[in-house]
């Protein structure tokens, strides 16, 4: 057989049938749903009389809206009341397993799947959802998908697919101190741009990837989608197995090795074909954010504000402007310096525990500036109660952050957690666009620790001058 | 779904790259568990000022392209967010074609599923039909999905590139589902093969 890259194996293994023009039927191991991408979908079920095929493949929770206060009390707004308690009828009707509001389980899906083990290396991962590009950090195939598509997950447990390309983004060599996952990500956005990986899948490699722990490799898949990929993804490795070894859902004992030694199977064939690759020096990348408002935009810490008159293409340059006037910035200014409203430490992008931990790092021992809100918002229940073990929670509580219940949050603002207009928000978040964390907000890409050293100084930091 | 053959209609350009699906729609309103009603929220951000009237310097609320059922935009229409919304809120406004030199993935599948066509077009083509949609009402584009050419006002046919299996379904009107459960058989003999090959597989159950 051919050397084959990793997502051709993982593609290969769940191909139940190829049809005549090419589109394949594809399998489906494991399908996340939340409140917001599926109420419709089981309505079509419903209509339609069908059953939902397998329960015990499927999984849910609660979280882009639910409020990250107090959970004790109901749930003020209406429509996010509705669209949660329209969840929890649906899992009782169809039987599906449901981390509910009140358990300590509960987060953003993408943070409980890998974090419950039911996110497996090897598998067809889909959710509604499209950084269900998450869980490719396992070495699985994970992609989101639309609402029409979780009805078809649900009903056949499969998807209609065409393979994607394959595409490999090598970092090798070390990432400097005070460099992070988050920034490795910006870094290769910034240089292959919001379209540099449509339909493409990812696979990230080198030794740096290698080195990154399982919250840092999660970052980066998270974030393929900002790509513009498909997916991504990571061979799974010892550092993968030793992640998954325990897990409430992961498989047991000898099936555990047995597993083991087929997810070794999985990694890229030597001389496997790639569609198109592209590397990046670790050593050449610093600690980074965004300036603008496409996650393409992006600049060291270091960095000054481009300027639109450099631009050669017309319309290119308008939009630039048009970014810069959103953002309230200068062409030609220092990005460090420029003074913040709001910090947003959390999103299935940064919320692990990891993430708090290099947050808690700087903050430790400093106070939030005057008249900052920073918040931090634990992406499930169990690592909110891990870092209170660890006493990260006062470590920010004493440093003035508030200390907050798990969910999507002010990555999305469709909870109360939202910009005002003209706020300009230092975000571990994935997405900068236009009125994304509320109306009219300003949003900075960047790291738990750039977030953190942006709260007690006031401004966009360099955080390694804090730690 | 509403079946897709021909479409003649105004036109609407959004010269822009990387309109996102949060600029389709914004978060806050995804709150519905319906698949209709979002078109009033289409472009929210651009369509509306904050005190909420009306933006009169947006194409779509001036004559006669607030009747648009085509839009040309630049690349990557349709990046960010799965949200099916963003489709849903466009068909709901009465958008049934979307024209672009390039799509992000799930959009460009999410379209499919409701009826509405996208298309790819060069870049180059992309400008002409976005000036043939300044002349407004006396410029109608049409698309002629059996022939697959999108006819300019002069009667120029620019043909465009469909997958065959997707071009039958919104000719047809179909719905994936139930083409899909005709390969029951092969389904069922996939999860049994599967069961034998990986037998460690863990399901969920929760007590």
């Amino acid at each position: 057989m051919a050397p084959r890259t990793l997502f051709d194996k993982i593609w290969d293994h769940h191909v139940v049938e190829t049809l005549p023009d090419g589109t394949s039927i594809l399998y489906i191991d494991r399908h996340l749903l939340h409140e917001v991408t599926s109420p419709q979908a089981f309505e079509g079920l419903r209509l339609a009389g069908r059953k939902l095929r397998h329960p015990e493949m499927t999984m849910a929770v609660v979280d882009h809206n639910v409020p990250t206060s107090d959970r004790t009390k109901p749930i003020e707004e209406p429509e996010s009341r509705n669209q949660i308690e329209t969840l929890e009828r649906n899992v009782k009707e169809f039987g599906v397993p449901y981390f509910p509001l009140l358990s300590a389980s509960q987060g953003i899906v993408h943070v409980v799947g890998p974090e419950q083990g039911i996110s497996l290396p090897g598998m067809t991962i889909v959710c509604g959802d499209s950084h269900t590009s998450t869980h490719g950090a396992m070495g699985s195939l994970a992609f989101g998908i639309g609402t029409s598509e979780v009805e078809h997950v649900m009903a056949t447990q499969t998807i209609l697919q065409r393979p994607a390309k394959n595409m490999r983004v090598t970092v090798e060599g070390e990432l400097a101190p005070g460099v992070s996952a988050k920034d490795v990500m910006l870094a290769i956005i910034g240089h292959i741009g919001t379209a540099g990986g449509t339909g493409h899948v990812i696979e990230f490699a080198g030794s740096a990837i290698r080195g990154l722990d399982m919250a840092g490799r999660m970052t980066i898949c998270n974030m393929s989608i900002e790509a513009g990929a498909r997916a991504g993804l990571v061979a799974p490795d010892d550092t993968t197995f030793d992640y998954v070894r325990n897990r409430p859902f992961a498989p047991k004992g000898e099936d555990f090795e047995n597993a083991v030694t087929f997810w070794r199977t999985l990694a890229t064939d030597d001389g496997a074909h790639f569609d198109k690759e592209v590397s990046l020096r670790a050593e050449d990348i610093a600690p980074s954010l965004t300036w603008g408002t496409s996650p393409e935009t992006v600049l060291p810490i270091t960095g000054t504000v481009p300027d639109p008159a450099q631009e050669p293409d017309e319309s290119k340059r308008v939009q630039m402007q048009r970014m810069l006037d959103y953002m309230g910035l200068e062409a030609g200014q220092k990005i460090a310096g420029t003074p913040v409203d709001v910090v947003f430490i959390g999103s299935c992008t940064n919320s692990r525990i990891e993430d708090l931990r290099a947050a808690a790092q700087v903050a430790a021992g400093r106070k939030v500036a005057d008249g900052v809100r920073a918040m931090i918002v634990p992406g499930s229940g169990l690592v909110k109660m891990q870092a209170e073990e660890e006493g990260l929670d006062q470590i920010f509580l004493d440093a003035g952050f508030e200390w907050r219940e798990a969910g999507c949050s002010m990555c999305l603002g469709m909870n109360p957690d939202k910009l005002t207009p003209g706020q300009r928000c230092a975000s571990t978040s994935n997405r900068n666009f236009e009125g994304r964390q509320g109306p009219g907000g300003r949003t900075h890409l960047l790291s738990p620790a750039m977030a953190a050293a942006a709260a007690v100084t006031g401004c966009l930091t360099d955080s390694r001058e804090l730690v | 779904m509403e079946k897709f053959t021909t479409l003649s209609a105004v036109a609407a350009a959004l010269p822009e790259d990387n309109i996102d699906t949060d600029k389709i729609i914004p978060a806050r309103f995804l709150k519905t568990t319906q698949r209709t009603g979002l078109g009033k929220y289409a472009f929210d951000s651009m369509r509306y000022r904050p005190d909420g009237s009306e933006n009169p310097d947006f194409i779509l609320n001036k004559a006669p392209w607030r009747n648009a059922e085509i839009l040309v935009t630049y690349d990557n229409l349709g990046c960010g967010s799965s949200r099916e919304h963003a489709p849903w809120a466009l068909l709901d406004f009465g958008i049934r074609c979307v024209i672009a030199p390039s799509f992000a993935d799930i959009f460009f599948n999410n379209c499919f599923k409701n009826g509405i066509l996208p298309i790819k077009l060069p870049r180059e083509v992309c400008d002409q039909l976005m000036s043939d949609s300044t002349m407004g009402s006396n410029a109608r584009l049409t698309i002629d999905l059996p022939r697959q050419v999108v006819i300019r006002p002069d009667g120029e046919e620019v043909p465009f590139e469909i997958d065959p299996f997707r071009k039958h379904m919104l000719l047809e009107g179909l719905d994936d589902i139930g083409q899909t459960l005709q390969h029951e058989t092969e389904i069922k003999s996939f999860e049994h093969k599967v069961a034998g090959e990986r037998p460690w597989m863990p399901t969920i159950t929760l007590d």
